[in-house]
């Protein structure tokens, strides 16, 4: 099988064959978003400084090393939890025009609903294989949102088949998390009968 | 005043070698949780799974390359510390990891994690009010400190969770608190995990429990039989729930599970969930009084 790379500026189109569970990587920018932005965006209705439209957001608060000048390396990047965003990321993905949200672990309902109606993915990076991800960033080009510090700050990324990027929601609101989380919580009854029944302590 | 410069010298030495080792603590992973990931790996064969193993080795190969944090989230420090009575810098070792912690966080580079509550910003520095978090434990007739450097990033924080339940509930209780916690935090907190569970009395020291039940190496067993029959029970039952490395399926979800536990009151159970992501940053140091050191997590590795 080949490496199915996406390049930005990323069509509804080139997401229509891709399902939940495939790989892909992707080439182009990818700007690290996380709490604070999502918020100042949807709550706080404070504008993006970045055009996101067809391009990928990275839930990710990297080590950026300071080389003077306003020159920034990427020394460590990997993803956040990206639960965290699910309240503010339909919203997001409709205002920006965002087609690649890369994360760590699930979404939900709503950020489903966001990537069916406006053709998005969510992807997981594998999460704590930060200097692996740090070899496929050829340049940080901007930063915004300095005042947020380091983790939370707008990096623009340039980056290079970064990868794995493994299709979490897929473009039809398929959800491979809430798939797998039927089963875990069926396994997780017959378990805890199991355990129970063998830890009376008490008595 | 000879005794002055002495102290002075020796923080500073102590804090120049604490740096060191917290940094080597943000690229290389102790020897049990390496040893574990390869024994979990191997066993593994989900498409996904492997793709993501296969990942995380070559991640941890450049890391130690390159020396840089393996994972951007360096956590907010903390420190374990079992201090001898007679220890020479017992009184300035708080302060001596909070500097450490400082200077490693400028020539690692490690991640700005302090953010001041209420009012809201990142002290850039990495410490702050409070952090990093350090415990305390005096040993009497003792010159030396042992020292676990932990970093405790988001991810495996945010399933943290303490309750107290009544005998009533029992150890089933138990039982099910730190299952259901597996299947909704559980699995975004970059499993495979390393559980920590504590018992007591309350929710604090059923929180400190289950965080010292992670500084415990990967394999080791409770000394209480009933506590290690819970402990085996545990690691089988939420390793059949199948969560697989990043909670996207696998033959197995935890590194393990490590239960400590000290006594109740007789009309309450305290008990507390903790969890270790699988890139599970924590090494001891031991200093003697004359601040020889001794590593005992990473093995051959010198400051």
């Amino acid at each position: 099988m080949s490496k199915k790379v996406l390049t930005t500026p990323i069509k509804d189109e080139d997401l229509k064959d891709i399902k939940i569970g495939d790989i892909i990587y992707l080439t182009g920018t990818l700007v690290t978003c996380r709490d604070v932005a999502h918020r100042r965006l949807i709550e706080e209705k404070i504008p993006l400084p970045v055009d996101l439209k067809g391009k990928a957001i990275f839930h990710a608060g990297p080590i950026v090393r300071d080389l003077g000048n306003e020159k920034y390396e990427i020394v460590s990047i990997g993803p956040t939890t990206s639960m965290r965003m699910e309240k503010f990321e339909k919203e997001f993905i409709e205002e920006t025009g965002v087609k690649l949200v890369v994360g760590k672990g699930g979404m939900g309902k709503n950020t489903e609903e966001g990537c069916k109606k406006h053709k998005a993915l969510h992807l997981v990076f594998p999460a704590g294989n930060a200097v692996y991800a740090a070899t496929k960033v050829e340049e940080i080009k901007e930063v915004h949102w300095k005042d947020l510090g380091m983790p939370e700050s707008l990096w623009v990324c340039e980056v290079k088949e970064f990868g794995p990027l493994i299709v979490s929601i897929d473009a039809e609101g398929n959800n491979i998390f809430e798939e797998n989380k039927v089963e875990f919580n069926k396994k997780k009854e017959e378990q805890y009968k199991l355990i129970s029944e063998q830890v009376r302590f008490i008595k | 005043m000879n005794v002055i410069q002495d102290k002075t010298q020796q923080k500073e030495r102590m804090i120049e070698l604490m740096s060191k080792f917290i940094s080597i603590v943000s690229y290389k992973l102790p020897d049990d949780v390496e040893n574990k990931l390869k024994e979990l790996s191997e066993e593994e064969d989900n498409r996904l799974a492997k793709i993501i193993y296969k990942t995380m080795f070559e991640n941890q190969k450049l890391a130690s390359e390159l020396k840089r944090p393996s994972c951007q989230d360096t956590g907010v420090l903390q420190f374990f510390v079992k201090c001898g009575q007679h220890f020479p810098l017992i009184g300035q070792l708080d302060n001596i990891l909070r500097e450490s912690t400082f200077k490693s966080t400028k020539e690692t580079p490690l991640r700005h994690n302090s953010v001041e509550t209420f009012d809201e910003y990142n002290t850039g520095k990495n410490i702050g009010n409070g952090t990093p978090s350090i415990f305390w434990e005096i040993e009497e007739d003792s010159d030396k400190v042992e020292i676990y450097t932990y970093m405790a990033g988001g991810g495996c924080t945010l399933p943290g969770v303490a309750t107290v339940l009544m005998p009533g509930e029992g150890y089933e209780g138990v039982v099910k608190f730190v299952l259901d916690r597996m299947t909704s935090y559980g699995l975004n907190a970059c499993p495979p995990l390393l559980v920590g569970v504590g018992v007591g009395t309350s929710v604090e020291t059923a929180a400190l429990n289950s965080k010292l039940a992670l500084m415990r190496p990967v394999g080791s067993v409770n000394e209480n039989e009933n506590a290690a029959k819970m402990e085996k029970l545990l690691e089988d039952g939420i390793n059949a729930i199948g969560l697989g490395p990043q909670g996207l399926k696998g033959s197995k979800s935890v590194m393990g599970v490590n239960v400590v536990n000290t006594a109740r009151h007789p009309s309450t159970i305290g008990v507390a969930v903790n969890t270790g992501c699988w890139s599970h940053r924590r090494g001891k140091i031991t200093f003697d009084s004359n601040l020889n050191y001794e590593i005992s997590t990473h093995k051959g590795v010198t400051l």
